[in-house]
């Protein structure tokens, strides 16, 4: 099959109906196998892992946060992925993939922020400081606010994929900037990027590296929580058609009655 | 173009134009600042440069809602849309307009009431300065803004939501220059950011405000 025809063939989920067809044959395969890694995850990490040696048992909320975050992140450029697509190839799947997937990424950066909050106040003394990787989730968290306060504002549905649209383009310049900006602005408590360093995973002794030992249920809770992101927007994209499709029959009803 | 700038610098001034509205607010925040934390002078001059950045923020927050809702509501907008100037001229100006009748008095009024929170002398300059610089990008972007939910019945509680986390930056820099001014540290460094930050929303902003009003005309 050449690229253009694979190209093809990705887009021919654009069509609403094909779209839950495999939607719902694929679905039980990503909340069983998501279910699996997190459970089994969860459990090697908080009953099979020996306590670190500085950090007691609380270093295990890392099998919660470091996923979360992840997510976090991803959704939104998720989001920026389908925006982009709605705005140029007009599929509405893709629009409401987008508007879909932002409870969950709030849900996300919750969790982060919160898990966040109660590692913090054992380890560093306080459940919040300002430090630039906390102060630059909870600006994510606010552009997710702010987008899902204007879906939810605006009654046209065309109208409110485009203005989202653009919303998330900005807001992703804008989100990118306040990084830096926050990161100039104060110097942090929070360690830098840890687990997908190329040290992490070869055992390269550095200071601040996650031991194998936690490594591998960390990457079976990541993995849990990519397959679980990807489930719930299938699953809320499903929901979001079907219900354009309630409104549409109504508004039919409406004026054939 | 110059006919736009012109309508609008008239309708601003005249009665229930709202001119001085943002100036007002900005007075009374500030003043209302020592009865919150306390009158001790070295408290305040510490915060004052703090205080003064989110007073004229908020202020020019206040004056938003105002920028494109009137012309909306009257008709006007379209016809601007159907006018042989480009929309994103029109944008651009409107936020120009904004800033003439907003930024402008906020950046002159701002040292007198720095000697109200006892602002350190060095501060002076660099205060009046960095808003001079930071206060179009506020405009351009609640430009944006309003752009945004123009269409809306009550957009002026979505309006601060979606347009502050905008600010952000612009806070942070802005801040930090008239912070570091007011102890005497260098501010080349968010100097340049700041002035990168409007540089770059003037370029670019005008573009995603015109896209986004012409769906909101459709």
């Amino acid at each position: 099959m050449s690229i253009a025809a694979k190209a093809n063939a990705l887009w021919e989920y654009a069509n609403p109906r094909k779209f839950l067809e495999t939607s719902e044959r694929v679905l039980p395969f990503f909340w069983i196998v998501s279910t699996i890694c997190i459970v089994v995850g969860l459990i090697w990490g908080f009953f099979f892992t020996p306590d670190d040696y500085k950090q007691g048992s609380t270093v295990k909320i890392i099998y919660l946060h470091v996923p979360a975050a992840l997510m976090a992140i991803n959704c939104w450029l998720m989001m920026l992925a389908t925006s982009l697509v709605w705005l140029v190839r007009r599929h509405h799947v893709s629009a409401l993939a987008a508007r879909a997937a932002a409870p969950i990424g709030i849900v996300m950066t919750l969790i982060a922020l919160l898990t966040g909050a109660i590692w913090g106040q054992p380890m560093w003394g306080t459940w919040w400081a300002w430090d630039p990787r906390l102060t630059s989730f909870l600006i994510l968290f606010l552009f997710y606010l702010g987008y899902v306060a204007l879906w939810e504002a605006i009654e046209d549905p065309d109208t409110a994929a485009d203005l989202t649209s653009v919303l998330c383009l900005v807001g992703s310049v804008f989100a990118i900037l306040s990084r830096y900006a926050v990161n100039f602005w104060n110097q942090g408590l929070h360690q830098g990027a840890s687990v997908m360093r190329a040290g992490a995973v070869t055992g390269a002794d550095t200071e601040e590296k996650v031991s194998n030992v936690f490594f591998y249920p960390l990457l079976a809770c990541i993995i849990g929580f990519v397959l679980l992101f990807i489930a719930l927007v299938l699953y809320r994209t499903g929901t979001e058609i079907r219900a354009r499709r309630i409104k549409a029959l109504q508004a039919r009803e409406r004026v054939g009655g | 173009m110059i006919a736009l700038l012109l309508r609008d610098l008239k309708l601003a001034f005249r009665a229930g134009g709202g001119f001085g509205l943002g100036l007002a607010f900005f007075l009374i925040v500030t003043v209302m600042v020592p009865f919150a934390v306390g009158p001790q002078s070295s408290l305040l001059s510490t915060i004052a440069p703090g205080v003064l950045w989110l007073g004229a923020l908020l202020a020019c927050l206040l004056s938003l809602d105002r920028l494109l809702a009137l012309d909306w509501e009257d008709g006007s907008l379209d016809l601007l849309a159907t006018a042989p100037l480009p929309l994103e001229a029109v944008v651009t100006v409107k936020a120009l307009a904004h800033w003439l009748t907003t930024g402008l008095p906020l950046v002159l009024a701002a040292p007198f009431l720095g000697v109200l929170l006892n602002l350190p002398m060095p501060g002076f300059f660099w205060l009046v300065i960095s808003l001079l610089i930071g206060t179009p990008a506020m405009s351009v972007i609640g430009t944006f803004g309003a752009a945004l939910t123009v269409g809306l019945k009550r957009g002026g509680l979505l309006l601060s939501l979606l347009v502050l986390p905008l600010y952000v930056p612009t806070l942070i820099f802005g801040a930090e220059v008239a912070r570091r001014g007011a102890t005497g540290m260098e501010v080349q460094t968010p100097l340049l950011m700041l002035a990168g930050i409007t540089a770059a929303t003037i370029a670019l902003l005008p573009f995603a405000s015109a896209a986004v009003l012409r769906i909101n005309l459709r």
